[in-house]
């Protein structure tokens, strides 16, 4: 807490309380990895969340498995055909994020996948049957062997969408993207929080806002945004904060709305993620003391209709280093794939009839998809 | 009673049915639909309703949509002009009765 008077008009000052937000609106942060935060360790991460005291949803337990189970789903979440192959092609990214599920930052230059990894991928694309591959990161064009990865799956036919923070194409080295995806059909899924300045920069740093304008600028200039389906750019939301995103299909009218008008910025849709509460989303959280209440707002918004369409049942996560996950979010969590007869599943070893006989992977932060039109990186699943 | 207000009293909203079923019904389904998007967008009228819970003063009113604002996309510099246009509002509904206060003024003084 700090003072701020004011004059009471008497003669005397009144002081008034007022409460101390300097951890909170646009700053500079850093990974948990370089600060060698304790959060680091996903096994700490998944103890604050077992921690919680979890009353609400179908059982009352805060159980996942024990909900999924109670609304019919006893056999647990089981996969679908396959048809997204996601990449996490590293963790190295130039912006540090307060929201960040992959603790990604300039920092993290150890962490990317090499070219014998990419080719592992290559081929087991080509085993997945999977029409869509998902680069993601860290910035993933900051992966050495991106250009490549992006041009082989091009070669292939292949839908391919890069994750794209925006900030990276306002960069020297970068500036060449938008032009070199437009002649590729690459499909660009650009993070922008919100369409005004403050909560963008509070979430993704001062200066964001501005530098996401421009990269949004010069992909409209790149035939993107105008609905052409081989031009596709795509905004991707998640709140800035502890609530759920608002209805997606609200949202993207207002949003296409704004952005036109305050800059004549144009985009094809929008996804409204949810947040999940892990790494430094959750570092977040637990600074606020608010980590129990936002864990308890998922879990009773806890909506069967979001199972059918979860991203684990149609999608495979591969790790910078070859290692395969039900997800993103898993993969950040370090809870492996249980694929039958595997150990420590590996990219180069990929099968497709073990990996759609597996049981997807479940704790609490799976909350998150499942709550309320549900999340993916789809956007809302209902 | 020792004190007004009590925060839990916004979730046990519901239970106001208790002594009317047919009314708490024909309310929340009115209430409900106001609040769709519609010629007004949802995250305008959530803005409205949080300039309207600062005019009539309800501090479960001002929890509820600094919630629903945030959450249909509202940011802090648009919730913070809705709250301004409420307090001017209030301010002009004082103001122009001055206007009645100079007339009756005027008519005894010399």
């Amino acid at each position: 807490m700090s003072d701020f008077s004011l004059s009471s008009g008497d003669g005397a000052a009144l002081a008034l309380p007022i409460l101390e937000t300097v951890q909170d609106g646009p700053k500079r942060t850093t990974s948990l990895h370089a600060r060698r935060a304790p959060l680091t360790a996903p096994a700490a991460q998944l103890h604050a969340l077992d921690a919680l005291a979890l009353t609400d949803g179908p059982t009352g337990t805060g159980s996942f498995e024990a909900d999924l189970a109670a609304v019919g789903w006893g056999d647990g979440l089981r996969p679908a055909p396959l048809e997204i192959f996601q990449i996490n092609v590293g963790k190295l990214c130039n912006m540090t994020c307060r929201h960040c599920h992959v603790d990604a930052g300039p920092d993290r230059v150890d962490e990317n996948m090499d070219r014998e990894t990419v080719e592992a991928c290559l081929r087991a694309i080509d085993a997945s049957g999977a029409h869509t591959v998902d680069l993601t990161g860290g910035a993933p064009e900051l992966n050495p062997h991106f250009a490549y990865l992006v041009d082989e799956c091009v070669a292939r036919g292949l839908h391919i969408i890069d994750r794209c923070n925006l900030t990276i194409l306002t960069t020297r080295r970068y500036r060449h993207l938008p032009a070199w995806f437009a002649e590729r059909s690459v499909e660009v899924a650009c993070s922008l929080p919100h369409y005004r300045q403050l909560g963008t920069d509070a979430q993704r740093g001062d200066g964001t806002y501005a530098k996401s304008i421009e990269a949004l600028q010069a992909l409209n200039a790149a035939g993107y945004g105008q609905g052409d389906p081989k031009r596709v750019l795509t905004l991707v939301t998640n709140p800035v904060g502890a609530f759920l995103p608002g209805n997606q299909a609200s949202l993207e009218t207002e949003w296409k709305a704004a952005l036109a008008r305050n800059h004549g910025v144009a985009f094809d849709r929008l996804f409204a993620l949810t947040n999940l509460p892990i790494s430094r989303y959750l570092e977040w959280q637990l600074e606020k003391g608010m980590v129990e209440a936002y864990m308890e707002r998922l879990v009773s918004a806890f909506n069967p209709a979001t199972l059918d369409g979860l991203m684990c049942r149609n999608t495979i996560s591969v790790s910078w280093d070859g290692r395969l996950f039900d997800c993103d979010f898993n993969q950040q969590l370090e809870i492996e794939a249980v694929v039958p007869a595997m150990t420590r599943p590996h990219v180069r070893d990929f099968d497709l009839a073990a990996w759609q006989a597996r049981r997807i992977a479940t704790a609490r932060h799976c909350y998150g998809c499942t709550a309320g039109s549900g999340s993916s990186c789809g956007g809302a699943t209902v | 009673m020792d004190t007004y207000y009590k925060p839990e009293h916004l979730p046990r909203f519901g239970e106001i049915a208790e002594g009317s079923q047919p009314l708490a019904d024909a309310f929340f389904s009115y209430y409900g639909k106001v609040f769709e998007d519609g010629a007004l967008t949802a995250r305008e009228k959530a803005l409205i309703a949080l300039a309207v819970a600062h005019t009539v003063q309800c501090p479960y009113c001002i929890d509820a949509y600094t919630s629903d604002s945030l959450a249909k996309g509202a940011d802090l510099e648009q919730m913070t002009e809705a709250v301004h246009v409420a307090c001017a509002i209030r301010g002009g509904a004082s103001l122009v009765h001055g206007i009645q206060m100079l007339d009756q003024a005027k008519a005894q003084l010399m």
